[in-house]
């Protein structure tokens, strides 16, 4: 078993399996749907992961490429009429391109000006949704997306649906541990704190972080196109600072060493607001509590912490 | 080999390097010596490509190398082992030795220098698998010596490789960079320890404040008196 879970394409399976189990636990489509913004929101975390946790850089622009992701196919599919098998490639090529062309210039330099860049690349996305009327409807945005049809089923309930994202959850998982465990994943993890060592010993390192990012774009772009194709209605509002905000927490909160803290952090951060519902007009406080307590009690993040139980277990 | 012609190099506005040159030829070992401070590390870090000097070349294997991208550098076979280490902590004695195969063509033979690097450290077959930072000194010093030479490299920059270390290492050092010399590789050698290092040197630069002041055969350099009375004192 140990075994099987080492390899990523287990691991991947493994989280699939997880997943399509608790759906049939569940059966309350309220829940599920949460499940689903859940696997959308760590496709984009586990980009950022690679860039913020194994490149060292951040990224305050993923709420954008998810934005670009999602208004591309969403245009593309209801006001030109393209299908959405060509919709899709068209809406990643399109976020890649924009990633690369923001990365080229900020990479070269040393330091956090790839935060810079996005930070103002986001403001500038939303923006163009707000004011591009004719395309985007503005801030009040458009709909009637159409649905996803897959070897003639059409993802018309949410149980459908899950299972499609999931599965693209399990493969893009299957994507970043195969990243991580290539040539690159390894040079990517030596640039870190080692920058000037790694260049030395061949890493090009300027090339390797633009690589990473616009991969973290392209994953971003994926969860948009899903996001799109599941709400069927979009406005600018999802897609603002706040949200790529969010998703740099959760991957803070969760821990950079490695991509399950990263995932850690998204599925606490994503449910635990639900949770907190519970406490009405308090909620915002709680969750503000929280996220602070464990900034300040494990700022390495919540991945890895040791569950007490086990040693009072062994002591007893 | 390398050729270094009348370099300036600055940090920002303060000048570091002042018309230095050097030259190495094949399979010599030349040492570079001076204080604390004289610039060592920052004609190193020039030649590898970290810095980019204002003024002056560097060619290597009659290729200009001044002004190129450090990983650039690196495939033309120039390896930098550098001052303090600099390991990478979270990665295995392994990972960092594959780390050091990185260069485009060192990677396809990577297991066959691992082979090797393990023949001359047989200490870090044995410690394979476990975190670099949880190495000794000493261990950690070998490490760095095997990862710069897993990119089969044509010319060796040791900085400091002996500092921090205890006696016995530091022969251990210096011992293996005789072996390395028997092998064909080239070597570039700072120390701080001027008398030991002009005793397994061929030739060697002096540096002082960022200007070589005098150079030559060690042998010659050993009976310098300006050597003796500043560096060997005697
Ligand atoms: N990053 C840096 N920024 C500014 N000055 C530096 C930097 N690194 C070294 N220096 C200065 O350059 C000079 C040479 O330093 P260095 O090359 O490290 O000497 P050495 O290796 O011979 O001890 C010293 O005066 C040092 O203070
Ligand atoms: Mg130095």
């Amino acid at each position: 078993m140990k075994k099987l879970l080492k390899s990523s394409f287990s691991k991947s399976i493994f989280t699939f399996a997880i997943a399509v189990l608790l759906m049939t636990i569940i059966r309350n489509p309220y829940h599920v749907g949460i499940l689903i913004f859940l696997g959308m929101n760590l496709i984009i975390t586990m980009g950022l992961s690679l860039l913020m946790g194994y490149a060292g850089q951040i990224s305050l622009g993923q709420a954008a490429f998810f934005g670009l992701g999602a208004y591309t196919t969403g245009i593309l599919t209801t006001k030109l009429g393209l299908p959405i098998i060509t919709a899709f490639p068209l809406s990643i090529l399109l976020t890649v391109s924009i990633a690369f062309l923001v990365g080229i210039p900020t990479l070269r330099l040393r330091g956090h000006y790839l935060a810079m860049a996005t930070l103002g690349l986001g403001e500038i996305v939303h923006i163009v949704f707000n004011e591009l009327l004719s395309l985007t409807g503005g801030p009040s945005g458009f709909g009637n997306i159409p649905l996803i049809k897959i070897f003639g089923i059409e993802l018309d309930n949410d149980y459908k649906y899950f299972v499609f994202v999931w599965a693209i959850v399990a493969f893009i998982l299957f994507l970043s541990l195969n990243i991580i465990n290539s040539r690159m994943g390894r040079a990517l993890k030596s640039i870190h704190r080692e920058e000037n060592t790694a260049s030395t010993l061949g890493v090009n390192t300027s090339r390797l972080k633009l690589t990473i990012f616009v991969i973290s774009a392209g994953f971003a772009s994926m969860a948009g196109f899903l996001y799109a194709h599941y709400v069927t209605f979009l406005s600018p509002g999802t897609f603002s600072l706040r949200f790529s905000i969010l998703l740099v927490t959760m991957v803070a909160v969760g821990g950079m060493e490695n991509i399950w803290g990263a995932i850690t952090g998204t599925v606490v951060l994503t449910l635990l607001p639900e949770y907190l519902r519970f406490f009405k007009d308090f909620d915002i406080l709680i969750y503000g509590i929280i996220l602070m307590s464990i900034m300040i009690l494990r700022p390495e993040g919540l991945y890895g912490i040791k569950i007490p139980l086990k040693r009072l277990r062994n002591n007893s | 080999m390398l050729e270094v012609c009348n370099i300036d190099t600055f940090y920002g506005k303060i000048q570091a390097l002042w018309g230095v040159s050097l030259r190495i030829d094949e399979a010599e070992i030349v040492a570079l010596v001076g204080a604390n401070g004289a610039g060592k590390t920052t004609l190193l870090n020039t030649i590898s490509g970290l810095l980019c000097p204002a003024s002056g070349s560097a060619t290597f294997l009659d290729k200009r190398i001044d002004g190129l991208t450090p990983h650039y550098i690196a495939e033309l076979g120039i390896s930098h082992i550098p001052e303090g280490r600099r390991l990478f902590p979270v990665m295995s004695v392994r990972e960092n030795l594959e780390m050091g195969a990185y260069t485009y063509h060192a990677w396809k033979r990577k297991e066959e220098t691992l082979e090797e690097v393990y023949r001359v450290f047989p200490l870090l077959k044995e410690r394979e698998g476990q975190l670099a930072r949880t190495l000794s000194g000493g261990e950690q010093q070998m490490l760095a010596m095997g990862r710069g030479l897993m990119s089969r490299p044509r010319l060796c920059m040791f900085d400091e490789p002996s500092s921090g270390l205890a006696p016995r290492l530091v022969l251990e050092v210096f011992k293996v960079i005789k072996t390395l010399r028997e092998q064909g590789i080239t070597i570039l050698l700072i120390e701080q320890n001027v008398k030991r290092t002009l005793e397994i040197a061929d030739r060697a630069y002096v540096l002082e404040n960022g200007r070589i002041v005098s150079e030559g055969k060690s042998s010659e350099l050993l009976q310098n008196n300006h050597i003796k009375k500043a560096y060997l004192g005697l």
